[in-house]
């Protein structure tokens, strides 16, 4: 074994899990594909891009890339996992090609990614993703388009807008999902992060004062343009995400940045075969976890979004979490020791919940949203796989995800079923009867794609060594 | 796409296609394409529909261009002076 304690992912969740458990005196590797620790919400800068305005997120970025090279954490960084097994054994794909660390307990951190419900139009280069947005706008000080448009559900929306702003472009219009009352439904809640509130007001004002147009209730009927986008059809649509009547609102824009939610990405504890269950506020299939972050596979514990959405602040808490109870488990912090330390936190953690579960609401995916994509539209990407098609093969007998990947190729291409998997389960449940029965892909290695001659590295044929004829 | 901030990086030049590009090194390649405005990355396997960056944190693979003759994601492969990209298949 390499290590006592192996953490995947570096945002804010796996960080301070790396941290907590090198306190309590583990040797921990942490890796990252990221060149830089701090996950999506505490992205690093691109190195060198020094005009970047200084924001919240930034300074708690710097704080957490100092606290870990002062701390004795392994940090591996450019690191693509693409392999866990055994109990437990992690390949990355590094600078230096692969890699292997070994250590008995792991800690799954790695975070979520983007779901985008489909519309006709949504693969036309110009369309990105909401937080693909943030990831330009925070780390690259780009912004995605002349006229951009921001379109979907959840605080992404407002973030972006104003992150564009602030940098100085022009937003076109927001288009918000959610209506004026969903959002004073949750203010109550929202109330209890005055900070964060305060942020979100904040940008509230820039947003105001950009004399940006918001359509409340409205949704991205259609994405048009010959090679790119040109343009954008918007509509009302009601509470529950599907289109209600009202005129059709077309915008000139050169770049729609929308997201309607993120999706946990839980595929190292699917990997592993853990247990887990369907939660529609926590984003989709999440592992089933003790209060510490214990999955059903011992030694194995899950913490952040890729456990389940609970945003940042919940992400670092329950991090410390994790990588405590890893350590009590390793027999390094005796019961009291570690009831001291975890109470607090668990505290912390209810506090914060309020906010968190009104912002988890307002970006869950909605039902009348998945039901109202038309057969034409392709919603596997990859694949090009039109829900007409899904449709058509629960017809023909197709009665789960791995069922319809097998009959249709949906979720079968190189994103592995990440940008489609959501919602092509949502489709399949609404025929088959709940998400319980819809399923989820079965985790297979590799987790993510990795280019074959960066794992063989070069070589003649010559090379390959070939065993001697065995004697006549 | 634009560039908002002021940037010091220094410039390098880039083979897209035969022809040459200018990019600042360490840019994100799918970012330097689409500030030289290629938004057009290549063409979807069955439909043969245009198709660019997507996700631009590595997930959706939308991006996948040929580097110096290998597979790779642009928006985590980082510019280099010199380096020879191919879209190939772009409608
Ligand atoms: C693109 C994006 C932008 C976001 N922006 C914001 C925002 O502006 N404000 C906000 O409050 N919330 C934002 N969120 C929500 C955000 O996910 C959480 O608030 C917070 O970052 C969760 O922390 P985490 O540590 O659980 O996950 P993350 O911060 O996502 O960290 C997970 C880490 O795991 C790494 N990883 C995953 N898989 C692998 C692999 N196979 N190999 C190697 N490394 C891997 C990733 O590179 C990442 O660094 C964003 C989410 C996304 C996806």
């Amino acid at each position: 074994m390499t290590h006592d304690l192996i953490v995947l992912g570096a945002g804010p969740a796996g960080a301070n899990a790396a941290l907590a458990a090198a306190q309590a005196g583990l040797k921990v590797a942490l890796l990252d594909e990221q060149d830089g620790a701090g996950g999506q919400v505490w992205r690093q800068p691109l190195p060198g891009l020094t005009g970047l305005p200084v924001s919240a997120e930034a300074r708690s970025g710097d704080a957490l890339r100092a606290e870990i090279s002062a701390s004795s954490v392994d940090l591996r960084l450019s690191r693509r996992i693409w392999s866990v097994g055994g109990r437990f054994r992690v390949d990355a794909l590094g600078p230096q090609g692969n890699e292997t660390v070994e250590a008995p307990s792991l800690i799954a951190a790695t975070g979520a990614h983007e779901r985008v419900v489909p519309f006709p139009g949504w693969t036309l280069p110009g369309v990105i993703g909401l937080a693909a947005a943030t990831v330009l706008i925070k780390s690259q000080g780009v912004t995605p388009g002349r006229k951009v448009v921001v379109a979907g559900c959840g605080p992404l929306l407002v973030a972006v807008a104003a992150g564009i702003l602030k940098l100085g472009g022009d937003v076109a219009g927001i288009v918000d999902l959610a209506g004026r009352r969903d959002w004073l439904a949750a203010l109550p809640s929202l109330a209890t992060q005055p900070e964060l509130l305060g942020r979100g007001l904040g940008w509230a004002v820039k947003i105001g004062a950009g004399r940006v147009p918001v359509y409340f209730g409205h949704a991205v009927k259609a994405a048009q343009g010959e090679h790119a986008l040109e343009r954008i059809v918007i509509a009302p649509v009601g509470r529950d995400g599907a289109y209600a009547s009202g005129p059709d609102i077309t915008l000139e824009t050169d770049a729609l940045c929308i997201g309607h939610g993120l999706v946990p990405g839980a595929e190292v504890t699917k990997l592993l075969r853990a247990e887990h269950r369907f939660d529609r506020l926590r984003g989709g299939f999440v592992p089933v976890l003790d209060a510490y972050g214990r999955t059903t596979v011992e030694r194995l514990l899950a913490c952040g979004d890729g456990a389940g959405l609970r945003g940042a602040i919940i992400a670092e808490q329950a991090g410390r979490l994790a990588g405590l109870a890893a350590a009590h488990d390793a027999g390094v912090v005796p019961a009291d020791r570690f009831a001291q330390i975890a109470d607090p936190i668990l505290a912390a953690i209810s506090r914060a919940r309020p906010f968190s579960d009104a912002m988890a609401g307002i970006m869950a995916l909605r039902p009348a949203q998945v039901a109202a994509i038309a057969p034409e539209t392709v919603v596997c990407r990859c694949e090009d796989v039109t829900r007409g098609e899904i449709d058509a093969a629960h017809e023909a007998g197709a009665h789960d995800l791995n069922q319809l990947k097998h009959f249709t190729r949906c979720g079968m291409g190189p994103c592995q079923g990440r940008m489609c998997g959501d919602v092509a389960a949502e489709l399949l449940a609404s025929k088959v009867g709940s998400r319980e029965q819809a399923g989820y892909w079965t985790g297979r290695p590799p987790l993510r794609p990795v280019p074959f001659d960066a794992l063989m590295g070069a070589f003649d044929y010559s090379d390959i060594p070939i065993p001697e004829p065995a004697p006549l | 796409m634009k560039r908002l901030v002021q940037d010091e990086r220094p410039l390098v030049a880039i083979m897209v296609d035969g022809d040459s590009i200018s990019a600042r090194a360490g840019d994100p390649l799918a970012t330097a394409l689409a500030l030289a405005g290629r938004l057009r990355l290549r063409a979807s396997p069955n439909a043969g529909a245009p198709r660019g960056a997507f996700c631009h944190m590595g997930v959706c693979q939308e991006c996948l261009l040929h580097v110096d003759g290998a597979l790779r994601q642009a928006c985590l492969t980082p510019v280099r002076a010199g380096m020879a990209v191919e879209l190939r298949g772009v409608p």
